[in-house]
C-alpha cells in the first residue's frame, strides 16, 4: 500500500472510532454536556486530562522548537509540567469542593457578583480562542501535508471536522473520547521515538538514548549535535537561550500559572468523585503528559540532528559536502507542495546550502566556500514531528500513525477548548445572567452555536497566525495567567478577597497582557499594526509578548490586594464559604445551581 | 487554635514545603543555576540541560503525588475526610 492510501486508512479508522464513542457517549441533559458524571476513574480522567491537555502545541509544535531551540525551549517542558503541582496543591482539590460546573459561576459565587462572573467570562473567551487559534495552525499544517495541499485548504478541511466532532460531544463523549484519543497519540508520538533513538544510539528508551553515546561510539549524541549545528554556524544546542535568562524565567512561570488558569483543563476536576480524586487526577494526568514530555526532547534533538545531515552530508565547505537539489529526498518534495518548506537556489550551484548566515563571522567563511546565503528559506518548525519519521526513513506506517496521532493531539484539545466556550457562553451568560429562565434545551442549541461561532474565528485568525502554534499558544497561556488563576487562588487563600478587589485584577491583569501582546503582534494579531514591531530592542526588560502573562499576573494580584484593602470586605456568608470549600468532608456532587 | 485551624496550617505548610522544591529543581536548577550545574555530567547529558528537559518533569509528578498521600493523611488525621 503506498503511503497516500496507508494514511488515509489509518486517520479513517481513528476517526472512526472517535466518532462511534462520541455518538455512543452523546449528552442528552446539561449535565452530560458540561461535566462526564461522577462515575470517572481517577487514572482514566488523568488520561483524559491529558489528551485534553496535550495539543497540537505539544505534539506537533513543541518538539520543532526543542529541534531549534535547544535548552531554550525548555521553558516549555517545565512550563507546561510545572503547573499542573500549582493546580494540584492550589486550585483542584477546592474547587472540587465548591462543586458548580464553571470557572465563572465559581468567581461568581465567591466574589458574590454578576460582574464578577461576566469579567470572568471575557477573560476566559480571550485565553480560550487565542488558544483554539494555535490549534487551528496545527491542525491546517496536519491536513495540509494528509492531503497533499498547501495550508490554507488543509484549514478549512481541518476546520470543518472540529465543527462535526465537537458540536455533537458534549463532556460526555468527549472524556471517553479523549482515552482512545491519548492512547493513539501517545503511541503515534513514542513508536517513531524509539525507532529513531535505536538507529542512533542504539538505546531504545528515547529518555535515555538522548543521553547515551552515538552508535558509532564515537561520541555522546547531544555533543555531536552540538558539533554538527555549531560547524555551519548556529548556536550551540544544548546552552543556546531563548531571548534572556531573565525571559526564560518568566516564560516559564507565565506558562505554569497559565496552566493552573485555563478554564478547560479546570473544569476536568469538577467531574471527579471526591475531593480526595482532584489531587490524585492531576498526578495521574501528569504521568500520562510526562510520558509525551520526557520523549520531546529526544524526538527535537535527533530531529535536528537527522536534518542537519540530510543535507549537510559531506565535510562542510567541500561541494560535494551539500547535497544536491536533485537528489532531494521525497520528505522534502512533500513538504515543498505545503509551502512550508522552501529553497531558493541563491548561488546557483543547484546544491542545498543550510547554515547560519546571520552569524556574520560563519557568513564570512561561508561566503569563501561560494555560499550565497542560507537556501533554506523557510523550514516551519511546525512540520520537524511530522516529517520527523520520513526524514529518519522509518516505515510508511509509521508516518500515517503520526498524522493520525497529531489529528488526536488537536482534535481533542479544540473539542475541550470548546466546549468551555460554549459553556461559558450558555451557562454563565444566558442562563446566568441574562436568561436565567431558559430551557435546558434551548441552553444546550446556544452552547452548539457559541461552539459553531467560534471555530469560525479561530479558522479566520488561523489563516494568519501570530506565530508558531506553540507560540500561540503560549499567549493564551499569558491572558489565562493575568487573569484567572490569580481571582481563583486569592479566592481561596485569602479570605479577605472582596468584589472589587478581584475585579480590578482581572480587568488589570488582561489589559497589561493583552496590550503588550497586541503592540508587538499586532491588533487582534492582525499584520502591519502593531505600533512597536515584533523585535527584542523595544521589549520590556526584553520579556518577549509570548512570557508576559507573569508579569500581568503580579499586576493582578497587586492591584487587587490594594482595591481590597480600600474596599469593604466580603460579607460574612462568604468567609464561611471559603472556610467550608477548605476541607475536603461535605462534598456533593457538582451542581448547577 | 481550633481543629480546623491547624488543619489549615498543617495544608500550607506542606503545600508550602512542596513548591519549594518545585522551584528549587526548575526555576533553580533548571534556568538560574544551569551554567555550574552544565559542568558536571550525568551520562551523556550535562546535569543542568539534564534539570531543564528531564529531570525537572521527573521531580514535579513525584511531588504531586507526595502531596496527594500526605494530604489524605492529614484529612484522617484532622476527621476531614469524606466518607
Amino acid at each position: 500500500m503506498d503511503l497516500q492510501t496507508l494514511t488515509y486508512t489509518v486517520v479513517g479508522f481513528t476517526f472512526a472510532v472517535y466518532i462511534g464513542i462520541a455518538f455512543w457517549a452523546r449528552a442528552s441533559t446539561t449535565g452530560e454536556f458540561y461535566v462526564a458524571g461522577k462515575g470517572v476513574h481517577p487514572v482514566a480522567n488523568g488520561m483524559a486530562t491529558a489528551a485534553d491537555w496535550m495539543s497540537a502545541a505539544s505534539f506537533i509544535s513543541m518538539a520543532g522548537l526543542i529541534a531549534f531551540n535547544g535548552y531554550g525551549a525548555s521553558v516549555f517542558l517545565m512550563g507546561w509540567t510545572g503547573g499542573y503541582v500549582l493546580l494540584a496543591m492550589l486550585l483542584a482539590p477546592y474547587l472540587r469542593k465548591f462543586g458548580k460546573f464553571t470557572v465563572p459561576e465559581f468567581i461568581g459565587e465567591r466574589y458574590y457578583s454578576r460582574t464578577a462572573r461576566i469579567v470572568a467570562v471575557i477573560c476566559l473567551i480571550l485565553a480560550s480562542i487565542t488558544y483554539v487559534i494555535g490549534q487551528m495552525k496545527g491542525i491546517g499544517v496536519a491536513f495540509s501535508r494528509f492531503l497533499e495541499t498547501d495550508y490554507d485548504t488543509g484549514l478549512y478541511a481541518g476546520m470543518g471536522i472540529v465543527f462535526i466532532y465537537s458540536v455533537m460531544g458534549g463532556m460526555k463523549g468527549i472524556t471517553y473520547t479523549q482515552i482512545a484519543q491519548y492512547v493513539i497519540l501517545i503511541f503515534a508520538y513514542t513508536v517513531p521515538a524509539i525507532f529513531i533513538s535505536m538507529n542512533l544510539t542504539g538505546v531504545p528508551l528515547p529518555q535515555l538514548g538522548l543521553g547515551a553515546d552515538m552508535v558509532d561510539g564515537s561520541m555522546s549524541m547531544l555533543d555531536k549535535l552540538d558539533m554538527v549545528v555549531t560547524d555551519l554556524g548556529f548556536k550551540e544546542y544544548s546552552t543556546q537561550v531563548m531571548g534572556s535568562k531573565l525571559n526564560m524565567f518568566v516564560y516559564t512561570l507565565t506558562l505554569m500559572i497559565g496552566t493552573a488558569g485555563l478554564p478547560h483543563v479546570i473544569m476536568r476536576f469538577f467531574t471527579v468523585p471526591k475531593v480526595k480524586d482532584a489531587r490524585s487526577t492531576a498526578g495521574w494526568a501528569l504521568v500520562f503528559i510526562a510520558i509525551l514530555y520526557t520523549t520531546a526532547p529526544a524526538v527535537g534533538a535527533m530531529a535536528r540532528l537527522n536534518l542537519m545531515e540530510t543535507i549537510q552530508v559531506g565535510e562542510v565547505g567541500v561541494v560535494e559536502g551539500n547535497l544536491s537539489y536533485e537528489e532531494r529526498p521525497q520528505w522534502f518534495k512533500n513538504w515543498e507542495t505545503t509551502g512550508l518548506l522552501k529553497y531558493e537556489d541563491k548561488n546557483g550551484d543547484g546544491r542545498i546550502q543550510y547554515y547560519n548566515d546571520k552569524n556574520e563571522e560563519f557568513a564570512a567563511k561561508a561566503d569563501s566556500f561560494g555560499w550565497k546565503g542560507n537556501e533554506m528559506v523557510k523550514v516551519d518548525r511546525d512540520i520537524m514531528v511530522l516529517a520527523n519519521p520520513e526524514i529518519a526513513k522509518l516505515p510508511n506506517w509509521v508516518i500515517a500513525l503520526v498524522v493520525a496521532g497529531g489529528l488526536a493531539a488537536a482534535l481533542s484539545t479544540a473539542a475541550g477548548l470548546l466546549l468551555a466556550i460554549a459553556s461559558s457562553i450558555s451557562h454563565d451568560l444566558l442562563k446566568g445572567v441574562f436568561m436565567p429562565g431558559i430551557s435546558e434545551k434551548n441552553e444546550l442549541m446556544a452552547g452548539r452555536f457559541a461552539m459553531a461561532g467560534a471555530i469560525a474565528m479561530a479558522g479566520y485568525f488561523g489563516l494568519h497566525p501570530p506565530d508558531f502554534a506553540a507560540g500561540t499558544v503560549a499567549i493564551a497561556f499569558g491572558l489565562a495567567a493575568a487573569s484567572i488563576f490569580p481571582a481563583l487562588m486569592m479566592g481561596i487563600f485569602n479570605k479577605k478577597m472582596n468584589r472589587a478587589g478581584a475585579i480590578w485584577g482581572m480587568i488589570s491583569g488582561i489589559s497589561v497582557t493583552m496590550l503588550y501582546v497586541f503592540q508587538h503582534k499586532g491588533i487582534m494579531f492582525i499584520p502591519g499594526t502593531d505600533f512597536l514591531g515584533d523585535m527584542g530592542a523595544n521589549w520590556f526588560f526584553g520579556i518577549s509578548p509570548n512570557a508576559f502573562g507573569a508579569v500581568g499576573a503580579a499586576v493582578n494580584f497587586t492591584v487587587a490586594i490594594i482595591v481590597s484593602k480600600m474596599t469593604a470586605p466580603p460579607p460574612e456568608h462568604i468567609q464561611h464559604l471559603v472556610e467550608d470549600i477548605r476541607v475536603p468532608i461535605g462534598s456533593g456532587s457538582a451542581t448547577g445551581h | 487554635m481550633s481543629d480546623r485551624e491547624a488543619y489549615w496550617k498543617a495544608n500550607i505548610s506542606l503545600v508550602g514545603g512542596c513548591l519549594v522544591v518545585w522551584f528549587i529543581v526548575s526555576f533553580g536548577f533548571g534556568i538560574m543555576l544551569v551554567e555550574p550545574l552544565n559542568n558536571i555530567s550525568l551520562g551523556g547529558y550535562k546535569l543542568g540541560f539534564w534539570f531543564a528537559q528531564q529531570g525537572s518533569i521527573y521531580t514535579f509528578v513525584f511531588l504531586i503525588f507526595f502531596y496527594a498521600w500526605r494530604m489524605n493523611k492529614l484529612d484522617k488525621k484532622f476527621n476531614v475526610h469524606e466518607d
